[in-house]
């Protein structure tokens, strides 16, 4: 799935820059530095908490990252419950097990609140290595220029053209399936797209005037990015990475519908696996599909949501409508 | 740079990238970890002599260094439409075995796509003008839950729900297996069998269009000329229909060429979960059986396809917007 792209204008900066408040007392740069860091985190807040749409995300969020902690400590204490298989099998969702159980008598709800902690994983875990990726090549071809920017851009495009799915299974069934396979396989399947965004805001940065003033004193290239180029491009980055973990999460599903992820995890994406593998769909047990379904749905949704408010935040042109 | 060299550095760049791919695969399939005598040998269960194993990779030209040697046979294979032997489907070349899994795939794939991106185009219009309103919100909020779903678990519930419940249409496959039905019957039957794999993708991906061009719509509302024509006194639906839609069209077209890879995608699942005889169930029962020559052409065909539509949306692109032409 394609994320959306998020359009961020030629200010990025959150808020106005800040006007330097007469110091009583000489500070130290880093204290200064700090003081603006905080103020403009207090006026981004700000600004979020007006987003319906990002609260509504952000609860959402908080809501399955809970689970996902619950499920990890109530896994390490004692009897892991996604393994206990005395309830009757197959039953529709009733007053002790509310979303049903499968064919071997487990809990759906259990195994919901267990799958959250892999799903989520893997969605992180597959965003960094996106985000890396694609900040790395976007940066390096953006400031570069060149030769090294074409060469990385026909590449860029190339991976935005290549079918991900069947790239990622041909990988994945080379690499064997595993939880790292999956990572790595959303990893460097998806980076393009943010590649190709945080070039085009390194294009825009890299004119600006305080970094020229900075080359002027002498400043090298790692400097430049790291101190100059790397803060301006980060909060495009940012909105982006919301918005890639809503597609990584989506795609460990339909990677570990088609078997490829790790046999002996639960995930979201495994349980609907092994109910479509037993034939809940022809044999209409909707409930095993049910709860693990509308979990993907939701969290996808919060982190969407939480990618537009922000959006609309880091967006310049779409705060003035 | 006119039309022709515009047309013509596109072409040039489809074909570059589709050589990208052909070397890109031959890459992949030979880091593969894996023993080809084995691979080879695996349906018969033959054991081979050293002698005889050795026979064998001369034979399929796997003694040769990997370069120049084996990618040059590769590359004459690639340009002559052989690609390879798939265990599967023994003594039937992997073309054909693509050809006739095609068209099933080209027909659900087509016929959601032009559905979902009418409907998600007209519903972004309306959603993006009217902006606040309650269609807007409404349909908003039901894109953002389609854009969510994965189709494969939209797929199983309207499944259940329509088929297993309601028995309104047939669970699965492609055609009813009590066949002999011709001209309309058949028509009919076929017919009956897609409408649930097409009214998953097409609602799966109906959600992306819409907000592409929602917001496609809103940003070119911002412009002056849209303020200018209504200074000039023009009607609404004119404003609309003239000076906002046309521009606002350019983005979308570009997303749907580059979502037809996702399509693709989405459509290897949904045709697994309604048993739909097409590329994508294809492409699966390569997965399990881990038929490389098969995973292989599926990696090649899908990606020939991808290419092929962009190409299609840069030219389109070109029709539409006489800007491109001229730069």
């Amino acid at each position: 799935m394609q994320t959306p792209q998020v359009h961020v204008g030629a200010e990025t900066g959150v808020g106005p820059p800040v006007e330097a408040p007469p110091p009583p007392a000489p500070r130290s740069p880093r204290a200064v530095a700090w003081a603006r860091r905080r103020r403009a985190l207090v006026r981004f807040w700000r600004a979020y908490r007006r987003s319906r749409m990002g609260i509504a995300g952000l609860a959402l969020l908080v809501f399955f990252g809970g689970l996902a902690i619950f499920a990890t400590f109530a896994a390490t204490s004692g009897t892991d419950p996604s393994l206990v298989f005395d309830h009757p099998a197959l039953a529709p969702p009733s007053a002790a097990y509310p979303f049903g159980t499968d064919d071997l008598g487990r809990s759906v709800l259990t195994l919901t609140i267990q799958g959250s902690k892999i799903s989520l994983l893997v969605g992180l875990a597959a965003t960094l290595i996106t985000m890396v990726i694609g900040a790395v090549v976007g940066i390096v071809s953006g400031y570069r220029g060149g030769l090294v920017d074409v060469l990385l851009m026909r590449f860029t495009d190339f991976g935005l053209v290549i079918p991900w799915l069947a790239l990622a299974i041909v990988l994945a069934s080379i690499l064997g399936p595993s939880l790292g396979t999956i990572i790595l396989v959303i990893g460097v399947t998806s980076w393009p797209s943010t590649a190709r965004l945080v070039r085009a805001q390194t294009l825009s940065v890299k004119e600006r005037p305080y970094v020229e003033r900075a080359r002027a004193l002498g400043a090298g290239p790692w400097h430049l990015v790291t101190r100059h180029i790397l803060p301006n491009v980060f909060p495009v980055i940012f909105a982006n990475t919301i918005l890639v973990v809503a597609v990584a999460i989506l795609s460990e599903t339909t990677l570990s519908f088609l078997g490829l992820g790790d046999p002996f995890s639960v995930s979201w994406g495994s349980i609907l696996e092994s109910a479509f593998g037993a034939g809940a769909a022809t044999i209409g047990a909707w409930w095993w599909l049910f709860a693990p379904g509308l979990s993907i749905v939701l969290v996808v949704l919060g982190f969407t949501m939480c990618g537009f408010a922000l959006d609309e935040i880091l967006n310049p042109r779409l705060r003035q409508r | 740079m006119g039309t022709r060299g515009y047309v013509l550095r596109k072409v040039l760049h489809a074909v570059l990238t589709l050589a990208f791919v052909l070397v890109f695969n031959f890459i992949l399939f030979r880091v593969m970890p894996s023993d080809p005598v084995k691979i080879l040998t695996r349906t018969s269960g033959l054991e081979l002599t050293a002698e005889q194993q050795q026979a064998l990779l001369r034979e399929y030209g796997l003694d040769k260094p990997i370069f120049p040697g084996q990618f040059l046979d590769y590359m004459g294979d690639m340009l002559r439409g052989e690609l390879g032997v798939s265990f599967l489907f023994p003594g039937e070349p992997v073309l054909e075995v693509f050809l006739r899994n095609l068209w099933p795939t080209v027909l659900l794939v087509g016929i959601s796509t032009a559905l979902s991106t009418v409907i998600g185009i007209w519903m972004g219009i309306r959603s993006g003008w009217r902006r606040g309103s309650a269609f807007d919100l409404g349909s908003m909020g039901a894109s953002l839950v389609l854009y969510s779903m994965p189709e494969f678990w939209l797929g199983m519930m309207l499944l259940i729900l329509f088929a297993t419940t309601l028995g309104w249409f047939p669970t699965g496959g492609r055609i009813s297996t009590a066949s002999g039905l011709s001209g309309l019957e058949h028509a009919v039957d076929v017919a009956n069998h897609l409408v649930l794999p097409v009214l998953t993708l097409t609602l799966a991906y109906l959600g992306e269009y819409y907000l592409v061009m929602r917001s496609s719509l809103l940003d070119v509302m911002g412009e002056d000329y849209i303020t200018t024509a209504r200074a000039k006194g023009l009607r609404d639906k004119l404003v609309l229909r003239r000076h906002a839609v046309r521009n606002a069209l350019l983005p979308t077209v570009t997303l749907i060429a580059l979502n037809f890879g996702f399509v693709l995608g989405g459509a290897i699942t949904v045709e697994v979960v309604f048993s739909y005889q097409g590329l994508g169930l294809l492409t699966f029962a390569a997965l399990q059986a881990k038929d490389y020559a098969l995973l292989q052409g599926t990696f090649l065909f899908l990606s020939a396809a991808v290419i092929l539509a962009n190409l299609i949306a840069d030219l389109l692109y070109a029709y539409l917007d006489p800007r491109v032409r001229e730069a």
